[in-house]
């Protein structure tokens, strides 16, 4: 089938996707569900478990890592930005890198914010401060 | 894709055509969509850096354990599974719509849009009953050494330490008979099970001894910033999936009406199921900061 030249603009179509792009989404759809799958399994055995903290944030980091991987599926498979030129994909990603500063500045003045009060303000830090279980239903 | 050598060949800075491949409506729907995380993620990140000024913050796991038509049942991330599955189906729903928009598939497109438009009504559906759920709730806190009754809202919520069983039977013993009617309702021990207005004409302390303290679990508030946060941002986030459900309405008719097949491409579709991945894409940061960590 020849594609319809849309706009003067557009050089080169990508060809008319045939059934091995329907696997294609298929297969993705069921990394995202085990991924999730595996995400809620770990959220459940945070709760469920009464790990040291340092602990509880490696499980938590693992969560993250999780996610960053369904949002790339999202991203390359189902918005075919994977399938874009080089050009294209760096002019999306390249800008997208500032949240790299923005989420380590931003948790680390929060984080120092915390650590001044409890230091300064006693009363905020006994009000406040629980062993884990406590938190538990 | 193309074959190597055209991409090669091809001069893609000498104007007169596209650098990056692209038409210009779906060129800026990709930037429009970068500038939207821009603001989804300043929203979490603002939520992150006050969660980490505090001691103390709600397990996801207390907050968020009900499911429709089960009770009081401690089901934790039952329901918001549900609706993160809603929201992934309807991903692939819309990509199965773009997929036949290639094809100039006219009913393909129409069947996968309706699928798609469904999915995101769910959604919207499901978020209306956790919101709902959430800001109607009865829960007991111990407040200013006063127990009340509060749901979650902007202006606080119940979600904070438990308190010493100790100190709560104090504070229950001193209670007004209005609350202490409620919780034996809510929470009524094995075998006392009576009708609100029968408990509410009850003296105290005959409703003292009716109240399952096993299962009645007084806290203190809980940071008061968490409400505003969870509101504010799955509540923008669902107004992107409302928005996303319009547009896909419109898609739809158009698709209905033949208009793509008069122009000879289903473009559009791939503009609004760029929309309503990101809509996805979101979902996926909104459930890992509220839901999982």
């Amino acid at each position: 089938m020849d594609q319809q030249h849309v706009t003067s603009e557009v050089t080169f179509h990508h060809h008319v996707p045939g059934p091995e792009n329907v696997k294609r989404i298929w297969k993705i759809f069921w990394v995202l569900l085990i991924i999730t799958v595996i995400e809620l399994g770990l959220g459940l055995f945070l709760y469920a478990t009464d790990f040291p903290h340092s602990l509880d944030l490696a499980i938590k980091g693992v969560i993250v890592i999780l996610s960053l991987a369904k949002a790339f599926y999202i991203v390359s498979i189902f918005m075919h930005l994977g399938d874009e030129i080089r050009n294209m994909i760096m002019s999306i990603v390249v800008p997208l890198m500032l949240f790299i500063w923005f989420i380590a500045a931003f948790l680390w003045d929060g984080n120092s914010y915390k650590n001044l009060r409890n230091t300064y303000d006693k009363h905020f830090k006994e009000r406040t401060e629980q062993k884990k279980d406590a938190g538990k239903h | 894709m193309s074959s190597p050598a055209t991409a090669q060949e091809t001069r893609w800075w000498n104007g007169g055509r596209s650098p990056f491949n692209l038409e210009y409506g779906k060129l800026m729907m990709w930037y429009f969509l970068m500038s939207d995380a821009f603001t989804f993620g300043a929203f979490l990140i603002s939520y992150g850096s006050i969660r980490f000024s505090q001691n103390f913050w709600p397990d996801p796991n207390v907050v968020f354990n009900a499911l429709p038509g089960t009770g009081h049942m401690n089901l934790p991330l039952a329901f918001v599974s549900v609706m993160t599955f809603i929201l992934i189906m309807s991903s692939v729903t819309m990509v199965l719509a773009v997929h036949e928009g290639h094809r100039s598939n006219r009913q393909g497109v129409m069947k996968w849009m309706l699928w798609t438009i469904l999915g995101g009504i769910a959604f919207l559906l499901c978020q209306a009953w956790e919101w709902h759920h959430l800001i109607t709730g009865e829960h007991a806190v111990l407040a200013d050494g006063k127990i009340e009754l509060i749901g979650q809202t902007m202006g606080g919520n119940p979600w904070g330490k438990l308190i010493d069983p100790a100190v709560a039977q104090q504070a229950l013993a001193t209670s007004p008979p209005e609350i202490l009617a409620h919780l034996a309702h809510e929470y009524p021990k094995e075998g006392t099970t009576a009708a609100l207005d029968a408990l509410e004409k009850m003296p105290a302390n005959q409703l003292l001894g009716m109240i399952d303290m096993e299962h009645l679990h007084i806290r203190e508030k809980g940071p008061i910033a968490f409400g505003g946060y969870f509101f504010g941002i799955t509540g923008f986030h669902g107004f992107h999936v409302f928005s996303g459900v319009i547009i896909n309405i419109v898609m739809l008719t158009m698709a209905a009406k033949g208009v793509f097949d008069r122009r000879g491409h289903y473009l559009m579709i791939e503009k609004a199921g760029l929309y309503w991945h990101f809509v996805d894409l979101v979902w996926v940061f909104v459930f890992l900061c509220f839901y999982l960590i």
